[in-house]
Order: C-alpha cells, then structure tokens, then sequence
C-alpha cells in the first residue's frame, strides 16, 4: 500500500513526464491548472493517466474543484 | 450517386479495397453542428452505391485529443437564442429528425461499421459511436453523457442504443453522474468490442475490417440484421421527451453557462 506522500510523488511525476517539465519543477500545493497550462480536453486525458498508472477509476466530481496535486493525490489515495 | 472520395468542411471519406473510412475533421472538437449533420447526410446517402464494394467502414477523427465532443451547443445555443422561446422546439425537432436519420441509416448501414475512436467521445459523438456495429478504442479514450447537465438528455438515439447493448447500471452511472469513464471501464462492460494502444485505434480497425471483408457479404448482412435490431420507437419518444425538455427556461441559462465556461470539467454542474 502506496503512503499518501508515495501518491503525491507519483501524480507529481507523471504530471511532469506526461507535459514535459523537468523533473522537480512540480510541488504539491502548486495550482495544477496554472502550472500545467492545461484544457478540459488535456484535464480528461491526464484523468485517464492518472487512472491508468494507479489502476483506479476516479470520478471526474470526485476531482471536481481540486487545484493542487496534494489534494489531487489525497483523493486518488482514498480509492488505493 | 457513386462517391468513392468526398472532401467536406467537417469530414472527409475514401473508399480503398472494400473499406471506406470516414475521417471527422471540425475544429476544434468535431462537434456535431448542422455542417457536420449535412456532410453526414451526404455520406449516408451515397450507402447505396457503396454498398456492392464495400464491406466495412471505419469512423476515425483526425483531432489529436477528441473523437468527438458531441452536438455543437454553441451553434445550438446560439441558433436558439436567435427566436423567440416559442419557436425553438421546432428548430430543435427538425435538426433531431435529420440527425436520428442518419443515425438510423448508419445503424443499418448495408457493411460493417467501426468506430475507431481516441482522446475525448462524449455526448453525440458517443452516440454516433454506439450507431456503429463496433467500437475500437484507443485505451486513454473517455465516454460520456453529460448532457443532464444541460437540463435535457442525449438527443442522437444515446439512451435507446444504450439500452440495446448494455445493462442499466452502467447507463445510469452514465446519465446520472456525467462523469467520463474510461476506455478499461467501458470494455469491462461491453461498450467496446476491443481495445487498442495509444494511437493504435486506426491500425486496429484497419487490421479487423481486413479480417471482416473475408466473409460472405449476405451472410454478414444477415447477422447483422438478426443481432442488432433498431429500437425504432424509442427513438421516436427519445426524440419527444428531448424537445419537451428543451422549452424549458433552464435549459437555455445552462447553454449559455456552458459555452461561457473556459474551466477543466464544463461537463459537470
């Protein structure tokens, strides 16, 4: 079982893989939208990457709102 | 007429050894507007003289993120906007007919179907899908209905196909919720007949119709009809209940706060 600071690491990781960003230059309590510039078609693909690495599905209502990775990685961690 | 090669505004088909493959290509999202609709009618109308060559078609977007993000509600919004409230169910109504015909005409297209579909397939680009006898997915695929959001359901036969092909639980997740599931859900409940690669989608369906067009025409026309029987008079009503839907007041306001939000998730409330 993956911790919660596993978790936030990983989602920071295949953020910074999937859009081309030096590793490191993601943190936790960035604005996942502003940092990565992204649109609601970019948003649905991360979605499935994000479900596709964890093997989990997540509700996109259940993401709905959230701005930084930490709390993205929190509600990814309660469906672990 | 006989059209092996058309080149439209929105989409484009080609017919090479037995398979046509109709390409959506609309910016930004291949939204299903009246350009689209009428390029569709063309397509559909050229069936009959296709059909003695053509065993298979294939259903591919050329967008690099969306198969399609459905009906143009932009063009829907404004279009409506434009006349008194009195008068949009008429509008509304005429554009469903056109778009049920075609449905139902690829539905019972005289070859095989494939929708070879990646990236976003929401709204009535799922329903065009699901009016294909087969859907392939690319496997970062999403589906979606998101259309109660709006204040009025899928208007493209979604509901009735749906129900045809796939158990209630799944479909009311589907409409209740508007959330996007992805393409390893959708296969584990039947929605997708196989699943591909990133980027693969295309290369699939190509490699499944070449496998399709080694059987007897008739035969394949035969099973087809047996297997997949056209929930006409849902459609009918899919159609009524849409339309009634659509007079009311509240579906305008979330139109226009639809095609004003510049968010990550407009599908959702």
């Amino acid at each position: 079982m993956r911790t919660l600071e596993q978790t936030t690491q990983e989602v920071l990781d295949l953020a910074a893989k999937h859009f081309q960003l030096p590793s490191g230059s993601l943190a936790p309590d960035d604005d996942l939208f502003k940092k990565l510039g992204i649109d609601s078609l970019q948003t649905l693909e991360m979605l499935s990457r994000l479900e596709s690495h964890f093997g989990i599905e997540l509700p996109d209502y259940e993401v709905q709102g959230v701005s930084d990775f930490k709390t993205l990685a929190e509600r990814i961690q309660s469906r672990l | 007429m006989k059209m092996r090669e058309f080149t439209g505004k929105t989409l484009r088909w080609e017919w090479l050894e037995g398979v046509v493959e109709l390409t959506l290509d609309h910016a930004p999202a291949n939204e299903i507007g009246t350009a689209m609709l009428a390029e569709l009618e063309k397509f559909v109308a050229s069936f009959e003289s296709l059909a003695p060559e053509t065993s298979v078609c294939i259903f591919v977007s050329a967008k690099k993120s969306v198969f399609s993000a459905g009906g143009d509600l932009r063009e829907l919004y404004e279009t409506a906007a434009a006349v008194p409230a009195k008068g949009r169910p008429a509008g509304v109504r005429a554009f469903l007919e056109r778009i049920h015909a075609v449905m139902n005409a690829i539905d019972a297209a005289p070859f095989v179907t494939i929708a070879a579909v990646h990236g976003a397939c929401l709204g009535g680009g799922l329903e065009l899908a699901l009016a294909c006898d087969m859907i392939i997915a690319d496997k970062m695929t999403r589906f979606a209905f998101p259309e109660l959001r709006l204040g009025f359901i899928p208007g493209f036969g979604g509901i009735p196909r749906l129900k045809r092909d796939l158990g209630n639980a799944f479909i009311r997740d589907l409409l209740f919720t508007g959330r996007t599931v992805n393409a390893a859900r959708a296969q584990a409940v039947g929605l997708i007949a196989q699943l591909a690669g990133e980027g693969e989608a295309l290369r699939i369906a190509r490699s499944t119709a070449a496998q399709i067009t080694k059987y007897d025409a008739a035969t394949r026309a035969a099973a087809k009809k047996f297997i997949k029987p056209i929930p006409y008079d849902e459609l009918r009503r899919e159609i009524d209940l849409f339309c009634e839907l659509f007079t009311r007041p509240t579906v305008m306001a979330a139109l226009k706060k639809f095609v004003e939000d510049s968010g990550p998730m407009p599908y959702l409330p």
